[in-house]
């Protein structure tokens, strides 16, 4: 037991869920006092021991149930014997249908193990069989089965649309309940194959602020957008904080003498005058072509989220032309915003391929007016030009206006100058290109400028 | 310490406090009370955080001391403070008397003179003690620092009179909203709980424990209405708080069964903000009639 729960452990530090020696020792004691047998509290017990946010709860879980999953149920094991014999797909379909309808979250785990019993299951000539969830949901399409709740929801001429709504609500949020349970059989299976160590490198996902914006899936960007606000806020409050703290300025003797009075005349406490902070100004430069569109979204996003900390933030996007967007994030909703924006902000002039010479030769003389000793500017994307004109003479005169100009760049440093990327070209006039991957990158880099 | 028996029995004691509870809920503070440690509460605002620790207090007859932290709270305002002008006072009294500097200055640090904060009154209480340090994630970095010791060894120092060691460990609950990370060092030395939304099942018996005039069906209406609400993305999804105010303020209009047209008027008590009445009506295809604006 000491040693599963030393592989856990090990297990959770590679996901990136930094568990202490003392937090381990807690665990221990904590097991010592819930019932063996319980493994609700069993699992309580570890995780309000060892994972201390709650991001990493979802990393914590999937470990969990491939290190301590319960043991298949006797039924289970029937039908996984049973499933060398055929198993009638329209019957379960069927099955499957009716539960959905019904709602009952075990019949509904029930089912779904014996889909991956039945249906997710490949021979391997060297004798292995392991499992997988797209044969599953090859066999179990869960569109269809959707379509098919929906259409039975609409023959309920009872319901009012406001029901028809909260019931479609309701399924999807079975469908996605049953998608998962899938997700989690495989996983258990193929723990129990291989061994729990080897399933456990490939079933974590990183975390929303390691996930790489380019890259992410549907599911992750929707994590992303969940997760951009919180991030913001925790960001706006540090940075007020640290601007609060460095506003002690002089000496103010005259409330010093006051304040005195309370502690008779002898001046305890010393008070200071507050220095009136100096908020900087933000001009973003956005490329939100195909390529790079998920990065520049986010981090406009992100940047509105703490608009406070900035006298002004002026946003301009662009593909092969640019365009401000900037009163689209006036209305308080920054998420809601960038979509918007996407649909509405006049970019492309001529073929849709990213143009930045174009682009950042319309900015300087359209707003290049209005840029001042304490603007910042920020450019992002991946300087890939398509072979055009790189006007990189522009970057240097804001230089020369701006107080400073970055470049952040989505691709990874290695990629850069490659192909029709002219990074460098750039880079050169500005006071840094610095990639930004993900979340995490761009939030140490908006609290190093700020 | 025992002061619950095992994780069901705390369930049970919670709910006679109109407490509803789960299984991790009452896990995390029975073993908080076994391994003498402080529970760390994190969640979304209105989901029972502080409500929990004052559940607590109840349930075992408890008194309760409260901080309630904010930006720039410090030692003297949490902890203890010298009676500057009592000692003073006492100073300039002891004029015309024959007294060796060292006879004052044992007199003006004594307990006459302490002004006992939240922190230091939990410490010395010799009765059954919660204490619940209130939104924690308001405090300046520093604070942080000051809790350590008191955390994990339930004692504080006070240099004029040394240690003050807890004649009982008294159960401490910390709330954060998460606005900022905090420590490694303050989440190692606590027992960690997140209290997220309620599901239906739980949601729909906490309304009918704090509203229980409410028709069951109206109730099983409202929770799950709130629920798709809660799954949209919105600036401010509501919270337990805010759906038992909707319960309530539906039980005064003596509405029986909602319709579209009860949720369009209404919707405004459970979101705070314009754009969200506008998304979830989108959502819910109850369009804001014109006439309301």
């Amino acid at each position: 037991m000491l040693a599963r729960l030393l592989d856990f452990t090990h297990a959770l530090r590679r996901a990136g869920v930094p568990v202490a020696a003392s937090e381990n020792i807690d665990a221990l004691r904590a097991l010592g006092h819930v019932p063996f047998d319980d493994r609700d509290a069993f699992r309580a017990a570890l995780a309000t021991t060892m994972v201390k946010n709650e991001a990493h709860r979802t990393a914590f879980d999937t470990l969990f149930e491939l290190y301590f999953g319960a043991a298949p149920t006797p039924e289970a094991t029937d039908s996984r014997d049973s499933s060398e014999g055929p198993v009638d797909q329209e019957q379960y379909l069927e099955d499957l249908f009716r539960m959905l309808l019904s709602g009952d979250a075990s019949g509904l785990r029930d089912l779904a193990r014996r889909a991956v019993a039945a249906f997710g299951r490949v021979d391997m000539p060297q004798g292995g069989s392991p499992y997988f969830q797209y044969r599953v949901f090859r066999a179990v399409d869960l569109d269809a089965m959707m379509r098919r709740l929906m259409e039975e929801l609409a023959q309920r001429s009872d319901l009012s649309a406001l029901e028809q709504q909260l019931w479609r609500d309701e399924f999807e949020a079975r469908v996605r309940g049953f998608r998962e349970e899938v997700d989690a059989e495989v996983r258990r299976r193929l723990a129990e194959h291989r061994g729990p160590e080897a399933v456990a490198r490939h079933s974590v996902r990183p975390l929303p602020e390691d996930l790489e914006f380019v890259r992410a899936t549907r599911d992750e960007i929707a994590q992303l957008r969940r997760a951009i606000r919180p991030l913001a806020r925790k960001l706006a409050t540090r940075l007020a904080m640290r601007r609060k703290h460095a506003r002690r300025g002089r000496l103010d003797v005259r409330k010093t003498v006051r304040h005195s009075l309370s502690t008779g005349g002898v001046p305890f406490d010393t008070r200071y005058r507050h220095r009136t902070p100096h908020k900087p100004e933000l001009f973003l430069l956005c490329d939100i072509s195909g390529s790079v569109s998920a990065f520049a979204r986010f981090t406009l996003m992100f940047v509105h989220g703490f608009q406070s900390q900035f006298s002004r933030v002026r946003s301009f996007v662009f593909v092969d032309t640019l365009d401000e967007v900037t009163h689209f994030f006036e209305n308080e909703d920054f998420v809601a915003a960038v979509d918007r924006m996407q649909a509405e902000a006049n970019v492309v002039w001529l073929d849709g391929h990213s143009d930045y010479g174009t682009s950042l030769r319309r900015f300087w003389e359209q707003y290049g007016g209005s840029l001042g000793p304490r603007a910042s500017v920020l450019i992002l994307g991946d300087a890939r030009n398509n072979y055009r004109s790189s006007e990189a003479w522009v970057v240097k005169s804001l230089k020369q206006k701006a107080r400073r100009v970055f470049w952040l760049n989505p691709e990874p440093v290695r990629y850069w100058d490659t192909g029709d990327s002219i990074a460098s070209e750039y880079a050169r006039y500005a006071d840094g290109m610095i990639e930004v991957r993900n979340l995490r990158q761009l939030e140490e880099f908006i609290g190093r400028v700020v | 310490m025992n002061r619950f028996a095992s994780p069901p029995e705390v369930v049970e004691r919670l709910r006679v406090g109109d407490y509803l509870s789960d299984e991790s809920i009452a896990t995390v503070v029975f073993l908080a009370d076994r391994l003498g440690k402080p529970v760390l509460v994190e969640g979304p605002a209105g989901t029972g955080k502080t409500e929990l620790a004052k559940s607590v207090a109840r349930a075992l007859d408890a008194h309760l001391i409260r901080l309630q932290c904010y930006e720039g709270v410090d030692e003297a305002k949490a902890l203890y403070e010298w009676n500057y002008k009592k000692q003073l006072l006492r100073i300039q009294a002891e004029q015309g008397h024959e007294q060796t500097w060292e006879q004052v200055e044992t007199n003006i640090f004594s307990e006459d003179f302490l002004l006992e904060r939240p922190l230091l009154a939990a410490i010395r209480a010799s009765g059954p003690t919660v204490l619940l340090i209130d939104e924690i994630d308001k405090t300046d970095f520093e604070f942080e620092g000051l809790l350590l010791e008191l955390l994990s060894d339930f004692q504080v120092t006070i240099p004029e009179m040394g240690t003050v060691v807890a004649q009982q460990i008294p159960f401490v609950f910390l709330t954060s909203n998460n606005t900022r990370e905090l420590s490694e060092a303050l989440k190692r030395r606590c027992l960690y709980l997140y209290l997220d939304y309620p599901d239906l099942e739980r949601e729909k018996a906490i309304v009918l424990a704090r509203v229980p005039e409410l028709p069951e069906m109206l109730a099983d209406q409202i929770v799950r209405l709130v629920r798709s609400i809660r799954a949209m993305e919105l600036k401010k999804a509501p919270s337990i708080a805010e759906t038992l105010d909707w319960a309530r303020t539906l039980l005064h209009l003596g509405v029986t069964e909602m319709d579209e047209d009860t949720a369009r008027r209404t919707l405004t008590v459970l979101l705070k903000y314009q754009t969200d009445v506008e998304k979830v009506a989108g959502h819910l295809k109850i369009a804001p009639n014109p006439r309301d604006n």
